[in-house]
């Protein structure tokens, strides 16, 4: 229902450069670029290279699986791929390096179709989006565009500041909503759920379209602390029957296997409806959600938006087949 | 942290272990499972190469194949080159130097660099009585320098308020010129998470080194990275001459595969090891400790320092002197024994660092003795009166029920704790009698019968 989140086509561009580039702002599509570049150096370099090759033979076939290891694609989803890719060479009799790119992508992106499913803010005022994470994911930045994306396209956002553990974490979701212009409901220290069942409250007074709660960083670990944030979310349900319409789980790209583990912990304490991969724009490839994908098959988890850059336009809906190229696309002349 | 790299790697063991002789054939295939454990431990797939191609050479030589038991002889070879790996013996830091002693962190963002800078003020001033100041050249997140201030309060070193309109370059010579001044001992600078990748910000920080010419460069780094570690180390290591490696986050359950390859990459040493929110939470690396357990071996050594650091040395020998005499261990000291292990972080941490042959047999009882279980069992005894706990025998059905009620259970799970006590008794009284042998047995006939 909002356009802001349908858009996928057009904010995806700068990650697949193939497709023609957006209309608005050609300055940031140009600044993002640039910063993709370096990435794709990276990536494209690796890969590119063995797609130039004369012939696919089994030493071309062990790079592109060390590759896709090294993307952190995983074993098992990279056994798979290069299973399937096999049988696809077979079947097809592929044998021109450059079709078994294509080839690849389109595997990759059968794989990852499913977990490419936008937010829909449906008919719920307030719609309550709860974030969870590990320490140092990126969940407070993440909250800080999301809610500024929101706003920008008409909604009224409010911020509840959960993490009441770390050290200036409040300041830090205070300091984004004063530069934005978003209230944020906060208390000294306390208990996160109070904080939470205050905004809920807040967001139903004010007649606010969406409630973000930001919460602590805990590793899956700390039995403890997985208790308190499902009671967080019980908390929510409290607050308002049907809450919280969606639980984002943010992941880090850098994070290798581990990734696997957290999905597994949150979602089972929580019920994670959908998920925010960030900091792809450093060498990190992603290849986890992959992994995800592969270990989930059947019923992947969303990807909500990937995370792409510092700035605020930088948190993009995910594409399965813009990415997929972006991981196998084919070198930039280097300028 | 490392259980299933563990798992996969003592069952690698195990099937040498049947084998009266090595030959290259059933070398190579215990090798392939090393290798694609150490991959899902995210060890990145070069360092899995040169790693395997190091073992493989010295497995063939005849300092494992002459051997009468080359399976022992395999395993030694891949512990020692894990610890090789990792960096030999612990490394302290070298602060002496002209005071102050600069100490600058860098590393990713969320790698956990303001907490770590907290973490290792505290243990400077505590262990060492060190001055410390802690000064913040994050200028780019909101809210950076006031969670150092925080931190630095909660871990009672200094600290130099900065304006985040200043550029990090000014505000670490004012540092060093204010620490110079008052005298301060260690100056711990803590800067803006940056990719490896963003030329600005990787120039910011050889601008910063240059102008402090820090003792100490301390790459921070989390334990959880994937495969990506490798690039960004180098990157970092070419950017700057980074002295040691603080791995942190290893608290998770992360397998830490990052740990052998950020030290293979930087050839920096792991100097320390961030374990929980907690200030306290830092401790010195230590390589063989960490081989011995991704190999199996367990952690007993840092199972004890971990039970010296939570448990009541009084306690403790009070509960010592009961079980000697055989007698008197009553339902009081088994809560306190529960209370004991939450504190030590809960059953599957304790696990985590036995040896993986007593940790199997302890997880097949785990399913039914999770720590919800334990919680349950202490709301049980809590529900008891005084004298019940101190001589169970009396609890008969009405109390049972009355227990029940209290406790928010059936009488059935009464019983079963009731049961459960019972037996955790007479091995108390086995212990007192025989040698750890004996109690071993016991245990195992015990667990399965936890439920």
């Amino acid at each position: 229902m909002f356009g802001f989140f349908k858009r996928g086509g057009k904010t995806a561009a700068p990650i697949a450069p193939t497709e023609a580039p957006g209309e608005d702002k050609p300055s940031l599509l140009a600044r993002l670029r640039a910063g993709l570049a370096k990435t794709r150096t990276q990536i494209g370099g690796q890969l590119s290279g063995i797609f130039r090759r004369a012939r696919i033979d089994e030493d071309l076939l062990e790079e592109l699986e060390s590759s896709l290891l090294m993307a952190d694609v995983g074993v098992e989803a990279t056994e798979w791929l290069m299973q399937s890719l096999r049988e696809r060479i077979r079947r097809d009799r592929l044998e021109r390096p450059e079709s078994l790119r294509t080839a690849l992508i389109e595997l990759l992106t059968e794989l990852l179709q499913p977990m490419e499913r936008p937010l829909d803010l449906a008919d719920r005022k307030p719609f309550i989006i709860m974030v969870a994470g590990v320490n140092g994911s990126g969940k407070t930045t993440s909250i800080g565009k999301l809610a500024c994306h929101l706003r920008a396209h008409g909604l009224s956002v409010l911020l509840a500041a959960g993490d009441t553990f770390r050290a200036a974490a409040r300041e830090q979701l205070k300091v984004w909503g004063e530069r934005n212009g978003i209230d944020v409901v906060a208390q000294e220290g306390g208990d996160a759920a109070a904080v939470v069942f205050d905004a809920v409250q807040a967001a139903k007074a004010r007649g606010i379209d969406v409630l973000i709660a930001d919460t602590a960083g805990r590793l899956p670990t700390q039995l403890h602390l997985m208790e308190e944030i499902a009671k967080i979310k019980r908390v929510i349900a409290k607050a308002e029957p049907g809450g919280p319409h969606e639980v984002l789980l943010v992941l880090d790209a850098n994070i290798g296997q581990n990734t696997l583990a957290q999905l597994q912990a949150f979602d089972a304490a929580l019920g994670v409806t959908g998920l925010i991969v960030t900091k792809l724009d450093g060498t990190a490839k992603g290849g986890v959600i992959a992994a995800i994908a592969r270990s989930r098959r059947g019923q992947p988890p969303a990807l909500r938006f990937i995370g792409v850059g510092e700035a605020l336009d930088d948190l993009q809906p995910f594409s399965a087949r813009a990415f997929a190229e972006a991981l196998f696309e084919s070198q930039p002349e280097p300028t | 942290m490392l259980d299933n790299l563990t798992q996969r790697l003592t069952r690698v063991v195990k099937t040498l272990r049947g084998q009266a002789r090595l030959t290259e054939a059933n070398i190579d295939e215990a090798l392939r499972d090393v290798r694609l454990a150490l991959l899902e431990a995210d060890v990145s797939l070069p360092v899995v190469k040169d790693f395997l191609q190091r073992v493989r050479e010295q497995a063939l030589g005849q300092q494992v194949i002459g051997s009468l038991t080359p399976g022992q002889a395999l395993i030694g070879v891949v512990h020692d080159e894990l610890v090789r790996l990792m960096g030999g013996e612990a490394a302290g830091l070298n602060l002496a130097v002209q005071p102050p002693a600069v100490i600058l962190l860098a590393g990713l963002q969320g790698a956990g660099k303001t907490t770590t800078a907290g973490k290792l003020g505290k243990l400077l001033r505590e262990t060492e009585k060190k001055k410390v100041l802690a000064v913040s050249c994050d200028v780019y997140r909101p809210a950076a320098i006031e969670q150092l201030r925080q931190v630095a309060a909660q871990a009672g070193i200094e600290f130099l308020p900065t304006d985040p309109n200043d550029k990090p370059v000014d505000i670490v010579r004012h540092a060093t010129d204010y620490a110079r001044r008052h005298y301060i001992d260690v100056l711990i600078v803590d800067t803006a998470g940056r990719l490896a990748v963003d030329v600005d910000m990787m120039d910011e920080i050889r601008a910063l080194h240059g102008a402090l010419h820090p003792a100490e460069t301390l790459f921070v780094v989390d334990a959880m990275l994937g495969q990506d570690a490798v690039n960004t180390a180098r990157a970092f290591a070419e950017a700057l001459p980074l002295t040691g490696v603080i791995l942190t986050k290893l608290d998770g359950d992360a397998r830490g595969g990052a740990a052998l390859s950020v030290r293979q990459v930087t050839g920096a040493p792991l100097k320390f090891a961030g374990i929980g929110e907690k200030l306290g939470g830092l401790e010195a690396f230590h390589p063989r400790r960490m081989a011995s357990r991704i190999l199996g071996m367990g952690d007993i050594v840092g199972l004890v320092e971990e039970a010296r650091r939570t448990v009541d040395e009084g306690q403790a020998k009070a509960l010592a002197q009961k079980i000697k005499s055989g007698k008197g261990f009553d339902l009081n000291d088994f809560l306190e024994q529960i209370a004991q292990v939450r504190k030590m972080g809960g059953l599957s941490a304790l696990l985590d660092k036995l040896p993986a042959g007593l940790a199997q047999a302890a997880q097949q009882a785990q399913g039914q003795v999770d720590d919800r279980t334990t919680r349950r069992i202490q709301g049980i005894i809590h529900a008891m009166t005084p004298a019940e706990r101190a001589r169970p025998e009396i609890i008969k059905a009405s109390r049972k029920r009355r227990i029940a009620l209290g406790s928010g259970v059936s009488v059935q799970e009464v019983n079963r704790l009731l049961n459960q006590f019972e037996q955790t008794q007479k091995l108390m009284k086995q212990m007192s009698r025989g040698g750890a042998q004996k109690m071993l047995r016991g245990l195992r006939g015990m667990l399965p019968g936890m439920r």
